[in-house]
């Protein structure tokens, strides 16, 4: 009997036919496609995107120069320059990430003692001439400022995990 | 009458269904596979050289391009691999959610070589079905760790932060409105552990949709029933290990054989095939992703009853907690001392395997009592089972060397490292 059942399933394609009722439903079904440009998938507050510099609430920047983040780096990616300020703060002179060496681990915003060096949420960018693989520390220091609030709310948020 | 040669075909780099930069040299006669010769190093990288070079930590994130299908595995083999060498243990809590990511990293591998597998054979729609399922995979690895593929998540001494208890939301577009947005959200209103709960009670029915579509159909078996077969004795002496292993009816996994975290107290099974063919070696694998399922409710009950720390207490392996870094002087000598040296491993030597979802991933280290290793050799299970091509495929048609290097489920991140 069960020979009998297997040959009349297989000579009506029953199997065939089961795979395209699946496929068939999923025609019908809620689509849950979602239109890139436009819409985005949510990013949980610990994602790692670009990196930012950050600043304190009265305007000065966090960055004191002690190059644990040039020094955590598996990729070597950054390179610091620091001197004393006029007012005789160690402060960088030059900070520099090459977003072609990072490999986006997190190592410097983990180390970094005064929650200065952090990555953002900005995933979408683009390089059209040599050279822009290079962040330096305005550009840096600019998307800290572009980024503040969203900064300073994710990390608030995840501060009783770290 | 000319004389008859063998034709010499190139298969890969650029191939379609070579994975990744696979290149094959094949010997063809008419149709049939005199000779596979499988050329690697296109993706060398040189992790083990690099290992070298940086204190122990910083490789971490190294680990997970070495295979980046499954990223999380190779993480844990790297870390246990450091805490045997320092005599240190995880706490229970970092090893449940260890074992929860292995085993969710278990899934997103083995969905990922269902869906190229089967579209290389010439199956479209699994490819579509089993990423919608990746998916879910990844925004779990995302909550957690901030990255949806190289996590550089686990840490020696237990884990770096603890589930999260919020997981991010879709928000309305002029695509979706809010009613809409909010079925999309529903089963991210709770934890972590509440959405990957919600995808392990999806997920076995998804995986029946995926066998419906494979395992009877018969376009599917006569591509796969017979293709690539490999004896247990000859699978032993190849050192085939996992998947590969298990589909010649070796009953071989070193989560039973040498339980590592706490696979021990876990309960599932070990799915074995017969005929050592391609097929069996796919019905054994879409088994180990229903038991991996299974793995990962236990895990999710007990971290849902069980909170406590994720890091061990001891600074000179763990950085401390920031607020202590900001205000203890001591905890900040710590905080530096460990991002910038490091912590020195006792001189000796040590390997580790962990049952990674494509067969045992091992790593063997040598320290001489430095920051950093002397010598870190892996053990890639890719590379004995491409090794086998030639083997496996000589004497069968062309389109079969495709659904060999899709059963093998090469990556080649791990083979080239």
């Amino acid at each position: 009997m069960e020979s009998v059942t297997r040959y009349v399933k297989s000579l009506f394609l029953w199997e065939l036919l089961k795979g395209l009722g699946v496929t068939g439903r999923y025609l019908f079904a809620r689509k849950i496609t979602v239109q890139y440009p436009e819409e985005k998938t949510p990013l949980s507050n610990r994602f790692r995107g670009l990196h930012a510099l950050r600043r304190y609430p009265n305007g000065e920047e966090r960055c004191i120069a002690c190059k644990l983040c040039e020094a955590v780096c598996p990729a070597l990616a950054i390179t610091i320059e620091s001197e004393p300020r006029a007012d005789g703060t160690r402060r960088t002179t030059r900070y520099d990430i090459d977003l072609f060496k990072c490999i986006y681990c997190g190592f410097c915003e983990e180390s970094c003692p005064v929650d200065s060096i952090v990555e953002t949420k900005e995933f979408e960018y683009t390089f059209e001439k040599r050279g822009e693989n290079i962040m330096t520390k305005e550009m840096l220091l600019a998307m800290g400022d572009k980024y503040e609030e969203q900064l300073a709310a994710d990390r608030l948020e995840d501060a009783p995990y770290r | 009458m000319a004389e008859i040669r063998n034709y010499t075909l190139n298969f890969g780099p650029q191939h379609p269904s070579a994975h990744g930069v696979l290149r094959l040299v094949l010997e063809l006669d008419g149709e049939i596979v005199e000779r596979a010769d499988p050329h690697i190093g296109l993706l060398h990288r040189g992790t083990e050289k690099l290992a070298e070079t940086k204190p122990f930590n910083q490789s971490i994130g190294y680990m997970d391009r070495l295979d980046y299908v499954s990223p999380m595995c190779s993480e844990q083999a790297y870390v246990l691999l450091i805490e045997k060498m320092l005599g240190i243990e995880a706490p229970i809590r970092a090893q449940y959610i260890r074992v929860m990511f292995a085993e969710l990293t278990r899934i997103l591998n083995h969905l990922l070589w269902i869906g190229a597998h089967a579209m290389d054979i010439g199956a479209m729609t699994m490819f579509f079905y089993s990423f919608r399922e990746r998916e879910d995979i990844l925004d779990c690895y995302e909550a957690v760790s901030g990255a949806r593929l190289h996590a550089t998540y686990f840490r020696p001494g237990g884990v770096y932060r603890d589930l999260p208890q919020r997981m991010a939301q879709y928000k309305k577009s002029k695509w979706h409105n809010q009613r809409e947005v909010n079925k999309w959200n529903e089963n991210r209103q709770g934890t972590l552990l509440d959405f990957i709960e919600d995808f392990t009670n999806r997920f076995p029915r998804y995986v029946d949709e995926y066998e419906t579509l494979l395992t009877e159909n018969r376009i599917w078996k006569q591509r796969t029933v017979g293709i690539g077969v490999v004896s247990p004795e000859r699978a032993l002496q190849l050192g085939f290990t996992g998947a590969m292993l298990r589909g010649s009816g070796v009953e071989w996994d070193l989560r039973k054989k040498q339980p590592y975290d706490v696979y021990d107290q876990m309960k599932f099974e070990v799915p074995v095939g017969v005929n050592g063919d391609t097929y069996d070696r796919y019905i054994v694998r879409v088994e180990e992703m229903r038991q991996a399922n299974v793995i990962v409710k236990q895990c999710v009950d007990w971290l849902k009853k069980n909170p406590g720390p994720v890091m061990v207490d001891d600074h000179k392996v763990a950085p401390p907690k920031r607020s202590e870094m900001k205000g203890d002087m001591e905890s900040l000598i710590h905080h530096f001392k460990l991002f910038t040296e490091g912590y020195c491993i006792p001189e000796g030597e040590a390997y580790q395997a962990v049952e990674h979802p494509k067969g045992e991933f091992g790593l063997y280290m040598i320290s001489d009592g430095a920051n950093k290793p002397y010598r870190l050799k892996i053990r890639a299970p890719g590379f004995a089972h491409l090794y086998a091509t030639d083997e496996m495929s000589r004497g069968h048609m062309l389109a079969d060397v495709v659904s060999i290097i899709g059963t093998q489920d090469v990556v080649f991140g791990e083979i080239d490292r």
